[in-house]
């Protein structure tokens, strides 16, 4: 039997050399022992380590990922399990990604407990400050985990707590860190001065649970029993939980009381009547806009967008509704339909300042999907029940041309729900006398296939360029109804 | 009145803070304190304590004061209710933080406030405590900060440079409930907050035409909170208003809390036990939609009242509502379906695709990689099992319905 001693600390490192030297002379697992610090001598006597080997010994990043964890298990069998696998890589270099093999299902049931024993040791230690001797604070731990993993879960404490000196004294050996880490051998647990920092942590513990909510069973499962022993708030829970449901009656007993005096004057100053007076101006509309329930699309939008723009514009521009970068921002046309539109408009000599850009309808109709909000079309009703803030919009501004962009927009103005391929291009009389201009919507143009958008957005270009000129040449012509000029 | 000590405060401001049930302290930037300060960030989230309600400690999470100007009929600190007021200093919160986190009790603070004088001095209190936090003291835990909806953007936009994780709570899943329990607050302000940290945090992920990356905002994302029995909303209408959240601004979270009966409760909302199962299957049906395909109309039509059925899991309800889509040969069948199987979790799915690439799988092979047979057994088939007429046997539900857990493996 070959007998491979193992240090107290930095085990690891010396597995790992000894594991190369025997793989590559292929010595089988049976063959060796593997004794760690501390263990009986060999009863039968030992062989030393052979010579190396000839055959090529490769271990994959993830065995030697499993080997990590794996080695700070407390199981004596570790060191000849991994062994095993070792060799078994050797054949297999895949073994680790076949999750149904029973020597993988072993490693990583150990692997999991290591991990699982480190993530409550990162968790449930609790430091106590001592009387400083220099410059820096000083904290000491006792905690006893389930396996020998001091070496695991000290870089954690190393990196997190790295302006103090501490130490974390464990059964199996202490942690010293004064700005750099040193192990040395196991004490006796220490004496830790009280701490006033425990005291009002356990004021904490206390008073954020919930006596109306007793969930003892998940509280077990993630903070198992073996642990309760060193923390300082556990000692409170039988108490806390013998409370409980006397706190829950008396609040059942004491119930409703009386509010202050003060509590209706403080509310009344923020609580400010709605505002139900016709609106006289853009503004006053777009304020009581903002708190609009006319339909049900309200509850699933971000918010109302209202329109913007010059409050005095000879050009009124309607949309159909915000879409989703609309309803983010607030503010109309700004996603990428509103890009294009605003690019045509100053291509045919057009300020998007200065007209007034709005919507039929003012909140964003939509369908979840994941991370994604699709887009809905606004229906007729929702048309109608916006239709009042259109005009209020339309009373104030007064515009002497409104382009409609999209069906939507052409049902909302002028009442007609005839398709639009028909239509476009025309002027229309809107519901309150005014010429409506019809249009693509700009997000048609996006959706088209290429050759089609072409067409369509040079139908847009035109339309709008027809709009600069019927705008330009108003004082002098009256003859907008007809199509050709 | 007489001079609290900050153990009183302490007792108060964590007392008033408990019924916000958000915990989390992953998914934000690694940093530690190599290079100086104090603390580390940015691994798993690691709960330091877990109370008897079941609920993780893992920040401090208190009031910065629980004096409230709004008048929530759900919340105890409302400014109608008589319970016992206090207000910490910033420095007083910064200490508790600091102390706590050098004792490794904490990952962090989680702070919260009531509303005093105004929104705007609110906010700009909260965010001198984590700039004195992360600036004069080098903190590099974790922060989250509740977000004031009503507060000016340019202290959001500071306090989402300081902050981890800043949320806004939706508070209740129907805007007419909102309404009329929290008559201050309203509903598209606190959704606007919430698109705009959205858009906060997407300009910050830009890197400029200079490939200069502007500071992170908010690395862990948002989160929200809903109250779920504090009105009459059944949960199909509270799972379309998550879908809808999760959609509209990419939230890492939407955490579900049981109305809870408070002291000094309001005459408007009853003193009743809170619905922790009602709650529990929520987040199941959370976890479905966001890992496992589900979509919130597929959840919320397990009952014609569009409440949850509380004797099963949402997904052992959806799978006997569509027996004819089973059972599934666990061989051929894809990602999509697999995830649609009761007992299999997305661990469990991933590796059943990695190992049937190796041969075929077998009951025991699935049991040994963690797939809940007792419940996955009527839904599949396997070269050693074949559920026969199970699938669609009628006392199907019933085998489940009373107590799952007391099935045998092998039943």
């Amino acid at each position: 039997m070959i007998r491979v001693e193992l240090p107290r600390f930095d085990r690891l490192a010396a597995w790992r050399a000894a594991a190369r030297r025997l793989a590559s002379a292929r010595i089988q697992p049976g063959a060796v022992t593997w004794a760690e610090a501390g263990a009986a001598p060999d009863l039968f006597g030992a062989e030393p380590l052979p010579p190396p080997g000839l055959h090529p010994v490769r271990a994959t990043p993830d065995f030697l990922a499993l080997c990590r964890q794996v080695g700070f298990h407390g199981d004596p069998q570790r060191w000849s399990l991994l062994y095993t696998a070792l060799l078994r890589v050797q054949e297999q270099r895949d073994l680790l990604g076949n999750p149904a093999d029973p020597l993988v299902i072993r490693l990583q049931a150990l692997a999991r407990s290591v991990r699982r024993d480190i993530h409550k040791m990162h968790a449930f230690l609790r430091f106590h400050e001592l009387p400083a001797t220099g410059p820096r604070r000083r904290f000491a731990a006792w905690f006893e985990p389930e396996h020998p993993i001091l070496q695991a879960v000290t870089p954690f404490f190393a990196r997190r707590f790295a302006d103090m000196d501490w130490r974390i004294v464990t059964p199996e050996g202490v942690a010293h860190f004064d700005g750099a880490l040193r192990f040395s051998d196991p004490v006796p647990r220490p004496d830790l001065p009280p701490d006033a920092s425990h005291a009002l942590w356990q004021t904490y513990f206390a008073n954020i649970f919930n006596p109306a909510r007793i969930k003892t069973r998940a509280m077990r499962s993630e903070m198992p029993l073996k642990y309760w022993k060193n923390l300082p708030e556990t000692r409170l829970v039988p108490q806390m939980l013998a409370d409980a449901p006397r706190r829950v009656a008396a609040m059942a007993a004491a119930g409703a009381s009386e509010a202050p005096g003060f509590a209706a004057k403080v509310t009344a100053r923020l609580r400010l009547p709605t505002d139900e007076t016709a609106p006289a101006t853009l503004e006053q509309a777009g304020a009581q806009a903002a708190a609009c329930q006319r339909c049900d699309l309200c509850h699933a939008a971000t918010r109302t967008v209202w329109g913007e723009g010059d409050p005095d514009a000879a050009l009124m521009i309607v949309g159909e509704a915000p879409g989703d970068h609309e309803d983010l921002r607030g503010r109309p046309f700004v996603g990428p339909a509103g890009q294009l539109l605003r690019a045509v408009l100053a291509e045919v000599g057009l300020d998007p300042d200065r007209a007034w850009l709005t919507n039929a309808v003012k909140h964003f109709k939509f369908a979840p999907q994941g991370k994604r909000r699709l887009h809905r079309n606004p229906s007729a009703a929702e048309i109608d029940h916006c239709r009042w803030w259109l005009n209020q919009e339309r009373r104030l501004v007064a515009p002497r041309l409104t382009v409609a962009l999209g069906a939507s927009a052409a049902l909302a103005l002028t009442g007609r729900k005839a398709p639009l391929t028909a239509r476009r291009g025309s002027v229309e009389p809107a519901l309150d006398g005014g010429p409506v201009l019809l249009t693509w919507h700009p997000s048609l143009i996006l959706r088209l296939p290429a050759a089609e958008a072409r067409a369509a957005r040079s139908d847009f270009a035109a339309d709008l360029g027809r709009a600069a000129a019927m705008l330009g040449s108003q004082a002098r012509s009256r003859s907008l109804g007809s199509r050709d000029q | 009145m007489a001079r609290r000590t900050l153990q009183q405060k302490l007792a108060i401001l964590s007392d008033a803070a408990k019924y916000d049930a958000s915990c989390a302290s992953s998914g934000t930037t690694r940093r530690d304190a190599r290079q100086g300060g104090i603390g580390s960030a940015g691994g798993t989230g690691i709960c330091h304590a877990y109370t008897p309600d079941g609920r993780c400690v893992s920040l401090l999470k208190i009031l910065m004061t629980n004096f409230c100007i709004y008048d929530c009929a759900y919340c105890v600190n409302r400014v109608s209710s008589n319970v016992e007021r206090a207000r910490f200093s910033p420095e007083e919160v910064v200490g508790l933080t600091l102390e706590f986190y050098r004792r490794n009790m904490i990952e962090g603070l989680f702070l919260s406030s009531g509303i005093i004088r105004s929104p705007d001095q609110t906010m700009g209190d909260m965010v001198r405590i984590a700039r004195m936090l992360r600036v004069e003291h080098g903190f590099r835990g974790y922060i989250h900060l509740k977000t004031i909806p009503e507060a000016a953007p340019e202290l959001v936009a500071e306090a989402g440079l300081l902050a981890d994780r800043l949320s806004v709570n939706i508070e209740l899943p129907q805007d007419q409930s909102l309404r009329r329990l929290a008559p201050e607050k309203r509903p598209e302000t606190i959704r606007a907050a919430m698109a705009d940290m959205r858009l906060a945090r997407e300009a910050a992920a830009e890197t400029s035409h200079r490939g200069k990356r502007p500071p992170r905002f908010a690395p862990a994302g948002q989160s929200t909170q809903m109250i779920v029995g504090a009105d009459a909303t059944p949960d199909r209408e509270i799972l379309r208003t998550s879908a809808r959240l999760y959609a509209g601004y990419d939230l890492k979270r939407v955490y579900y809390s049981a109305f809870s009966p408070i002291p000094d409760a309001s005459a408007t909302l009853p003193l009743v036990k809170p619905p922790l199962l009602r709650e529990h299957r929520l987040y199941q049906a959370d976890w479905l939609m966001r890992f496992y395909g589900f979509d919130a109309e597929e959840i919320g039509a397990a009952r014609p009242d569009g409440n949850l059925d509380l004797a099963l899991d949402p997904k052992l309800a959806w799978a006997l509502a569509h027996r004819g889509d089973f059972p599934l040969d666990v061989a051929r069948a894809t990602r999509e379906q697999l995830l649609r199987v009761p007992g299999f979790g997305t661990r469990t799915v991933a590796r059943i695709l990695a190992a049937r690439r190796n041969g075929p799988l077998r009951y025991a092979d699935l049991l040994r990689m963690g797939a809940v047979m007792a419940k996955a057994r009527p839904f599949v088939t396997l070269p050693d099992w074949q559920p026969g007429a199970l699938t669609d046997s009628a006392g199907l539900h019933a085998r489940f319905a009373p107590a799952p857990e007391q099935l045998s493996l092998f039943g």
